[in-house]
């Protein structure tokens, strides 16, 4: 019972991670029908980001923890979207005309470029941060077993729940948010109707890169060490998450993150440590072969 | 002049889908185009704005030469256009449908307009917020219709819009593109199907065949056009 609760706990933060990251892939699928693989490179980019910025704040002496933080939060988002946009009108835009596999394979090259640009520039070695909000709460002690929470997960957790009702907000209320979803139903007409359907576009990208990089960010924070690899891994659960959830549905990446996430620390635990990545892949293969729109999708509809 | 097309060609691929094309719409007019499926007609409206981009010949609308102007700037100039099969955002509520429709439109008459598209259309107000999909054919059409107009155009172009509706919206297509007109001075460019009601409505009209533009004349000369009619009404293609 203790066990089961703190992998609850575990689990809810690692799916948080996971359902942010899987936004990206779920808002660029649904407004240009396309699976950015280098998504999972773009959340590793803001995670040494992050390292660089903790680095340099520490050298500086900011000694306050959320003050550091808030600052590595700010620079990792602006820069990450930065990038997203910058893969987007480099790798996806020239290519947006033509057949459906070369975004892909554009994609696919993408990752492999800023994987090797990370390699190259930060060493292939794993980065440290120093550890950052280890502190928590003891929730309660059963026998030798105590269940705690950290405060870095406290945190995961809170901001991820503002971020997504943020994030819901946007593009359900705002005047932005209806030109996104106007942009996935049919990018012609909304043109037609005189939106700039490329700035959306970029847009989309920018704010799933953003989410991602608060996801780089939490992440740093919390396992304390970063490499250059971490992107794919992390890439493929998400985007296992988006497709668990249904891809193109916003709900349904936050939905699959927090299953994948909590399947994977119970894996962790009941089952396996080391092969706690299976779960994952065993999900997405059931799902692509029995349930190819998700959870909460919506039956696949050829875009014409 | 409101609208002046002037050696148009334009190409899908290898597809050379508009042969030099001229057309003119004047202010104030009904002007419609019949032709057979595939001879042009909705290539024509949308390479207006840039969708194929013209790959020779001008545009000149309303005295402004929009030939090369990027596409979702078309219709800040004030054409709009409701498109073939309707195209309305069927995940999105009718609310949001008629937001949609003012891009460059003053914000400040959205009220206003949106109270008089209700009356145009009184089955949008009763369904606000429903999602659009669930409407019927012709109740789509209305919407498109209504999204269109929502930007105060100068230019409206219609590309069949009573194409697989009910009687008793057909009626309603054509008795509003009349109201239009003759009410609001409305200038229209009318894609239809239905070439008897068209030519019946229009002031002038032409005749495309394989994008070119093989015949034109007023509603009327053309109704009685011995080629025309056997072509596209005594129950010719379409
Ligand atoms: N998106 C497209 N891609 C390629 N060819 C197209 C496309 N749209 C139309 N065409 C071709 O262009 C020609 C004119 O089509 P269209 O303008 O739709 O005719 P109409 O509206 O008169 O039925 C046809 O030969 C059609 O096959
Ligand atoms: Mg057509």
């Amino acid at each position: 019972m203790a066990q089961a609760l703190q992998q609850l706990i575990n689990g809810l933060t690692l799916g948080s991670v996971y359902g942010l990251i899987a936004i990206g892939y779920t808002m660029v699928y649904g407004i240009i029908g396309m699976i950015n693989f280098a998504h999972g490179d773009v959340y590793m980019v803001s995670a040494f980001i992050a390292v660089t910025t903790f680095t340099l704040l520490a050298a500086l002496g900011v000694s306050s923890v959320p003050l550091a933080l808030l600052v590595v939060l700010v620079v990792a988002v602006l820069f990450t979207s930065a990038y997203g946009w910058t893969v987007e009108r480099t790798a996806y835009r020239p290519l947006r005309n033509s057949t459906r596999l070369a975004p892909l394979i554009s994609a696919i090259g993408m990752s492999i470029f800023l994987q090797n640009m990370v390699q190259v520039t930060q060493g292939a070695r794993v980065k440290p941060v120093p550890p950052m909000l280890s502190d928590g709460i003891t929730l309660f002690t059963s026998g030798s077993y105590s269940v705690r929470i950290s405060s870095a997960q406290i945190l995961i957790i809170v901001l991820t729940v503002v971020l997504m009702a943020g994030f819901t907000w946007l593009i359900t209320r705002t005047a932005f948010g209806r030109q996104q979803r106007a942009c996935e139903q049919d990018r012609l007409v909304t043109a037609f109707l005189g939106y700039n359907v490329d700035r959306i576009i970029s847009l989309t990208f920018m704010i799933g890169a953003a989410l991602a990089a608060v996801a780089g960010v939490m992440v740093t924070m919390y396992y304390g060490v970063v490499d250059f690899y971490i992107g794919f891994v992390a890439g493929i659960k998400a985007f296992t998450a988006a497709v668990l959830g249904g891809v193109g549905s916003l709900p349904g990446a936050m939905l699959g993150g927090l299953i994948i996430g909590l399947l994977e620390s119970f894996w962790a635990s009941y089952l396996s440590p080391e092969y706690k990545d299976i779960g994952t892949f065993v999900i997405l293969i059931m799902v692509l072969m029995f349930r190819p729109s998700g959870l909460l999708g919506r039956p696949e509809v050829e875009k014409v | 002049m409101m609208l002046q097309m002037t050696g148009v060609h334009a190409h899908y691929g290898h597809v050379h889908a508009l042969r030099g094309i001229d057309l003119s719409v004047q202010v104030g007019e009904v002007v419609t185009l019949i032709g057979a499926n595939g001879a042009g007609k909705s290539t024509l409206m949308t390479s207006l704005f840039g969708a194929p981009r013209c790959s020779s010949g001008q545009i000149i609308f309303d005295g402004e030469d929009i030939t090369r102007l990027p596409t979702h700037q078309i219709s800040h100039r004030g054409i709009a256009l409701v498109p073939e099969g309707r195209r309305i955002y069927p995940r999105m509520t009718i609310l949001e449908n008629l937001q949609m429709g003012v891009s460059y439109a003053d914000p400040s008459n959205f009220e206003v307009d949106l109270k008089r598209m209700e009356a145009l259309f009184p089955i949008l107000e009763s369904r606000r917020h429903q999602a659009a999909g669930t409407l019927s054919g012709g109740e789509q059409q209305m919407l498109a219709i209504a999204r269109a107009l929502m930007s105060r155009p100068k230019l409206l172009l219609l590309d069949e819009p009573s194409l697989g509706l009910a009687p008793l919206y057909i009626r309603k297509v054509f008795e509003i593109i009349q109201e239009l007109n003759r009410d609001y001075g409305m200038t229209i460019l009318l894609v239809e199907q239905n070439a008897n009601h068209a030519l019946k409505v229009a002031h002038r009209a032409y005749v495309l065949q394989h994008g070119e533009i093989v015949l034109s004349g007023t509603g009327q000369e053309l109704l009685s056009d011995p080629a025309v009619r056997a072509a596209y009404l005594d129950g010719g293609s379409h």
